[in-house]
């Protein structure tokens, strides 16, 4: 076999005609004239780049070691999911989903079956709402998990990312319990949830809830008064609450500048509003400050999930409307109409009603959205995912503005961006 | 190329060499740390605590594609990476494998759209692919330990020929 580029007649020019690169004279009239005249330096960052947490490319202008300018280019992973999604019915175009964002992909799927709820007016039973609330917060802390791991990681602690990656294996593992899969599950499904949770369910949540506040105190004896980690962190990348405001940025990013705002508490939905729980804000704005919110937001979670365990109740884990809910599989055996439902249901999908609705939940990120657009028939006429990245990735800009280049990776680490998330 | 190459011409002791040279290029394989999308989370898995890729020598992560023998292409690729993708691939120091890791990366997974490449060999050579929507990092284990044999069995055939 002759490999691609080895045959020097066809190089991969020819063979992928349609594929283009931004150069960086492209972007110069994003720059200011002091870097054209070469008074300061332009530095390509990425998309390869172990810090920049998946294929973002920084285009930075540097006076010295200072940073002047910082222009992100995006779209190394633009996936078209929103236009493949528009192609699938509404149960189908469910696993795209988990794909977006691939730390919260629980998240995801709870965004887009709220939102399909809302749109065709389902109820989902209380112990789905319950089941639903503990993977959510379980997810939060495996995406917290791999954030402190790898931020921690830009800034030169390599144990502590040994030690959150042996914990969130606990977290997938409970995950592979309920759905059989690791990270893409699909398991929340538009009317409840795909099934019941397995007997062992409660038994590895209760262990892991238990098991979990102490590991967190390790993190915190292994980073929160190291001097090196504060030298890295303290006053860097400060964005004040109403900066953070006017550029859009949500979750623990803008708590940590002061604002107040958390979905699960401002606008409760999946039963949010019974459960008792903080909601950590700093004022400091910067790197610090925004790792001691998610890190509290870990202990904050544990507490929804022990509470919402105690509080689950016994019942059905799937809505009973037949005409948008497929029925259980031990129903289709013996009821006739159970299987048209189903065979209906998995070959032409459901007919929604006319309209168009938002709904949002917190992400670990901050406000997931999805705009849904239906024109009446089985597909989506427009979906729109409000990411929180992508919003969040534009604050990059003014918080590296005037710190050294070693700070932006502990400023991008900070952020918590996924560039699937950014890219879709 | 490599060593093999500088020592063609010295008979029965460089077949041997080339073995030994073959086996500790096995267990001193570099990969890349380069991630994409969903599987590199599980590339990072395999790589911590619970899976410790080290096992099989693969622990040493590097940044600079000129110091690496192994791509891991983890996710998908988009049509504004490829040009990236085929750059770092063609910076790699000979000899370089690839592993198509996942179906994003093998053949274009679930999106068959405008902005995916349907498989990443359509713009490097692959060695290995590993299947699987993200692959298990066991998966991607046994990926590694089978271009390891390929490694090796591709000397041993190219004496037997």
């Amino acid at each position: 076999m002759v490999a691609l580029g080895e045959d020097e007649s066809c190089p991969y020019e020819e063979c992928m005609p349609d594929i283009f690169e931004v150069t960086v004279d492209d972007l110069k009239h994003l720059v200011s004239e002091r870097a054209i005249s070469g008074e300061t330096m332009l530095l390509n960052m990425g998309p390869q780049h172990p810090s920049t947490h998946g294929v973002l490319r920084l285009l930075l202008e540097l006076d010295g070691e200072t940073v002047v300018n910082c222009i992100p280019d995006i779209g190394f992973l633009h996936t078209g999911v929103e236009k493949n999604m528009e192609a699938k019915t509404y149960q189908k175009a469910e696993v795209m989903t988990d794909r977006l964002d691939y730390l919260n992909t629980v998240g995801n799927n709870l965004a887009y079956s709220m939102a399909v709820e809302k749109l065709v007016g389902l109820d989902v039973p209380a112990r789905a709402q319950g089941l639903r609330v503990i993977l959510v917060e379980l997810q939060r802390i495996a995406s917290h998990l791999i954030w402190l791991g790898t931020a921690a990681l830009d800034v030169a602690a390599m144990s502590t990312f040994l030690y959150c990656f042996r914990e969130r294996e606990d977290i997938l593992d409970i995950f592979e319990l309920v759905s059989g899969q690791r990270m893409m599950t699909t398991y929340i499904r538009p009317g409840g949830v795909w099934r019941d949770v397995p007997v062992e369910f409660e038994k590895a949540v209760r262990d892991f809830v238990k098991m979990m506040p102490k590991r967190v105190d390790q993190y915190e004896a292994l980073l929160t008064r190291n001097p090196l980690f504060l030298d890295r962190t303290l006053g860097i990348g400060k964005i004040s609450g109403e900066d953070a405001l006017n550029l859009g940025m949500t979750g623990p990013g803008l708590r940590a500048s002061g604002v107040n705002w958390d979905l699960r508490k401002a606008r409760p939905y999946s039963g949010y509003e019974q459960y008792d729980f903080e909601v950590p804000t700093r004022t400091e704005g910067d790197v610090y400050a925004r790792y001691l919110v998610r890190v509290q937001e870990m202990r904050e979670s544990l507490r929804i999930i022990e509470q919402a365990l105690n509080k689950l109740p016994m019942g059905p884990v799937r809505s009973n409307n037949r005409k948008y809910v497929p029925p259980p599989r031990s129903e289709i055996g013996v009821s006739m109409e159970a299987l048209i439902h189903h065979f209906k249901l998995w070959t032409e999908g459901f007919n929604a009603p006319k309209g168009y609705i938002y709904s949002a939940v917190e992400s670990p990120r901050g406000e997931l959205g999805v705009y849904l657009e239906s024109d009446g028939g089985p597909k989506p006429y427009r979906i729109h995912w409000r990411t929180p990245s992508f919003d969040n990735l534009q604050s990059l800009p003014l918080m590296a503005k005037g710190h050294l280049i070693a700070d932006l990776v502990a400023i991008i680490g900070s952020i918590d961006i996924v560039l699937g998330d950014v890219d879709r | 190329m490599g060593l093999e190459q500088k020592l063609g011409e010295m008979g029965v002791v460089t077949t041997t060499l080339e073995q030994a040279v073959a086996w500790s290029r096995n267990y001193a394989m570099w990969p890349m740390l380069f991630g994409l999308a969903c599987c590199a989370i599980e590339m990072m898995a395999a790589e911590a605590s619970d899976y410790d890729m080290s096992r099989f020598g693969m622990e040493l992560m590097r940044p600079s594609p000129r110091q690496s023998d192994l791509m891991i292409v983890a996710g998908r690729v988009s049509r504004k990476m490829a040009t990236v993708l085929r750059r770092l691939y063609d910076q790699m120091p000979e000899p370089k494998w690839v592993i198509a890791m996942g179906d994003c990366a093998s053949c274009g997974g679930v999106f068959n759209n405008y902005a995916i490449m349907q498989g990443v060999d359509e713009v490097v050579p692959v060695d290995v692919y590993v299947a699987g929507c993200p692959p298990r990092p066991e998966a991607l284990i046994h990926g590694i330990l089978t271009l390891q044999d390929k490694v090796v069995k591709k000397i041993k055939f190219a004496e037997k020929s």
